[in-house]
């Protein structure tokens, strides 16, 4: 740093040295092609398709081909274009909703595959076309509130509309059946070639996948790609560089609604049924969830993110991998705290300590224990049955221990230093009784819990995602 | 004065029911540098907006290469030969500047390869910095690339937006020397700015704003002679 003037800008002036200084790691990631990281992902997901024929692992396979359909999409309206479309998932509604009343008897319709999937898919990006003309007059929350509306508009009408009674009838219609569902859907039939196994989609969504993967990475690149970004960062600049912001963004979201609407269509043909709660918000949050993990903007990031968001619930689902999640994060979180490798050693053991003194003071003051058998799951249940003390009336206890673990970690984060180290031990052992207590046998909160978890650490220590592009700001 | 590029006439302009500009007449002949002084809020940036079309004026019309565009939105504007290099250089900062200034070029379709080259020739330095983000250059870098970008459309006429302000002094007068050289091969060019004294000095003509009036209008020596200015802008 010599021979620097007064006034020169340090920052610029470092901008070689700190590309140099990057993690070997990092380096040697930046080295590998384009084309390889990518490639790697479909050669594996290829070579699965060829060995596997466990219909569970297929399953997941499909779903997740489907969930990376959907943050492509929305990758496109919100990471590209900055439209905050709380509404998209309503798409992806119609889509399945739309083939369910062309291929099922609750209309009496059996329309041919190649021709309803096209049929639905151009329906949606007009759909998609119509709802972006209030829409892209408006910026920002005002936007996520409209377009969250229209979500629900979607899942109120297809609730009401199975019992419309039209002026002229005396009878009622039912369209959508309601929340009743539409069960029964005829599966994927192409010129004569039928999906009867769950592989058939399998493939059909690994080539869907890649062509809109080249597709998308190609578009990003050209004009369109670049106009997108220009109107999420700067949509006064962009117009006056002669991009028509609206039409831009018009194609941004006419975009993702198509790839959705498509999506739904095969989601629909793979279920042979369609139930409107799977087209509510808790998906639509997911996908949100999935985009920002990966890094909104980012294609390999909307990948990334719909394979974590995929993956881990369906791994949480067996209460060993979840254990082995919880106690690996737990001791990682722990480690990262202590700094020193002494001090960490000091925490397990005062857990430990701690967890002795719990199961002589419940007894001291004669709290009858729960059976071993109620409340162990899992392997690491067997492991701490005599060192955890569990009372009998463990789901009250769970549920005052998840407010404590909570009031501790509020109490953790403005804490003095010296307190933090007193607290830690404490909070340690609160999460590992409420986890083996309450949260290992409770598959769906868990699920919800430690996915929010994660994006809230990873939101802490990299605001820009996975993949995302850290912020520059012009001041 | 030369065949006329951009002409504003009896141009009123509204933010809702304030009347911003009244009555205003302004006229950039081909070649010309033209420059329009101005204190705070005298309507200096929303006549930019008015040429721009981003705001639309109530009454008069605006005619720009021949053309009356008085009804013609942006970027049908920026199509027929207009450019800007907006107030603080706007920059699309977690963009590249080869992106950045591919973007200038987006109503010609895809950048032109000639065009980037020139750019680079004009500024050196932006051919090193080129996958460099925008965001990440200092002040000066990030005027070349705001003007750059603007140069990358092939415009009949630029519209410079306080091309001095958020720059170290060093910078200021590079800036100053950059529009002047730039004048000087032959881009017509409009330059709003509220550092008199520079702009007058390249400028062939110049326009005084006052609470949206033209109140002053002459070529540069004559404004740069003139008593009352002096003593009002130029701290003289």
């Amino acid at each position: 740093m010599s021979n620097l003037g007064i006034g020169t800008d340090e920052w610029v002036a470092q901008h070689e040295e700190r590309l140099a200084s990057q993690s070997p790691l990092k380096k040697l990631f930046a080295r590998i092609p384009l084309w390889a990281k990518w490639g790697s992902f479909f050669l594996i997901a290829f070579l699965f398709g060829m060995l596997s024929d466990n219909q569970y692992l297929l399953r997941v396979g499909v779903n997740l081909a489907l969930f990376i359909m959907l943050s492509y999409g929305l990758n496109i309206v919100v990471g590209y274009a900055g439209i905050l479309d709380l509404g998209y998932v309503a798409f992806y509604g119609f889509g399945a909703y739309g083939y369910a009343l062309l291929s099922s008897e609750q209309l009496g319709q059996h329309w041919p595959t190649y021709v309803t999937v096209p049929f639905i898919t151009i329906l949606t990006a007009i759909l998609g076309y119509l709802i972006s003309l209030p829409s892209r007059r408006l910026f920002g929350d005002y936007l996520a509130i409209v377009t969250l509306f229209f979500g629900q508009v979607f899942v109120q009408l297809v609730l009401a509309s199975d019992n419309i009674t039209f002026p002229w009838a005396d009878d009622y219609v039912d369209i959508t059946a309601g929340s009743n569902g539409i069960p029964g859907l005829d599966t994927f039939n192409l010129f004569g070639y039928i999906f009867d196994d769950i592989k058939d989609y399998y493939w059909l969504l690994m080539v869907i996948v890649l062509v809109l993967t080249v597709a998308i990475h190609r578009v990003s690149a050209t004009r369109i790609g670049r106009a997108w970004r220009t109107v999420r960062e700067d949509a006064l600049v962009s117009e006056v560089m002669g991009v028509s912001v609206k039409r831009v963004k018009t194609l941004a979201f006419v975009a993702g609604a198509t790839i959705a609407g498509f999506a739904g269509t095969i989601f629909a043909g793979m279920q042979t049924s369609v139930f409107i709660n799977g087209f509510d918000l808790p998906l639509m949050v997911m996908i949100y969830a999935a985009i920002i993990l990966g890094g909104s903007g980012s294609l390999a990031g909307a990948l990334i993110g719909a394979i974590i968001m995929t993956i881990l619930p369906e791994l949480l689902r067996v209460p060993n991998y979840g254990a082995i999640l919880f106690f690996v994060a737990l001791l990682l979180t722990f480690f990262v705290l202590s700094k020193k490798f002494s001090r960490f050693l000091i925490y397990v053991v005062s857990i430990i300590l701690i967890g002795f003194a719990f199961q002589l003071a419940m007894k001291a003051i004669g709290v009858t224990q729960a059976n071993a058998e109620d409340w162990v799951v899992g392997f690491t249940g067997d492991l701490l049955k005599n060192w955890l003390f569990v009372p009998e009336n463990r789901i009250l206890w769970g549920n005052f221990a998840f407010i404590l673990l909570l009031s501790l970690i509020a109490f953790f984060s403005i804490a003095k230093p010296i307190w933090k180290h007193v607290l830690l031990p404490f909070i340690g052992f609160t999460a590992i009784f409420l986890w083996e207590v309450r949260l290992i046998a409770d598959v769906s909160t868990t699920r919800q819990l430690i996915i929010g978890a994660m994006l809230v650490v990873l939101m802490i220590l990299r605001p820009q995602g996975l993949f995302g592009q850290t912020r520059v700001e012009i001041l | 004065m030369s065949e006329s590029l951009l002409k504003m006439e009896n141009v009123d302009t509204f933010y809702g029911s304030i009347h911003i500009l009244q009555k205003v007449n302004l006229e950039v002949g081909v070649g010309e540098l033209v420059c329009l002084l101005g204190g705070n809020a005298c309507g200096k940036s929303t006549t930019l907006k008015t040429i721009l079309g981003i705001v639309k004026p109530k009454a008069g019309t605006i005619t720009f290469a021949g053309e009356d565009v008085t009804k013609v939105g942006t970027p049908g504007r920026v199509k027929l030969g207009m450019a800007v290099v907006p107030e603080n250089r706007r920059l699309f900062a977690p963009m590249t500047v080869l992106e950045n200034l591919k973007l200038g070029a987006y109503v010609r379709g895809e950048a032109d390869p000639a065009d980037l080259e020139r750019v680079f020739e004009l500024f050196p330095k932006l051919r090193d910095r080129q996958s460099q983000l925008a965001g990440t250059l200092s002040g000066g870098e990030q005027q070349m690339v705001a003007v750059g970008r603007a140069l990358m459309s092939r415009p009949k006429l630029i519209l410079m937006d306080e091309p001095s302000m958020g720059l170290a002094p060093k910078f200021v007068e590079q800036s100053f020397e950059m529009i002047s050289n730039l004048h000087k091969s032959g881009v017509s060019m409009l330059v709003v700015e509220q550092n008199a004294n520079m702009a007058l000095a390249i400028a062939d003509r110049g326009y005084v704003l006052q609470t949206g009036r033209v109140v002053l209008t002459g070529s540069a020596k004559e404004l740069s002679g003139h008593e009352e200015l002096r003593k009002a802008y130029l701290g003289r």
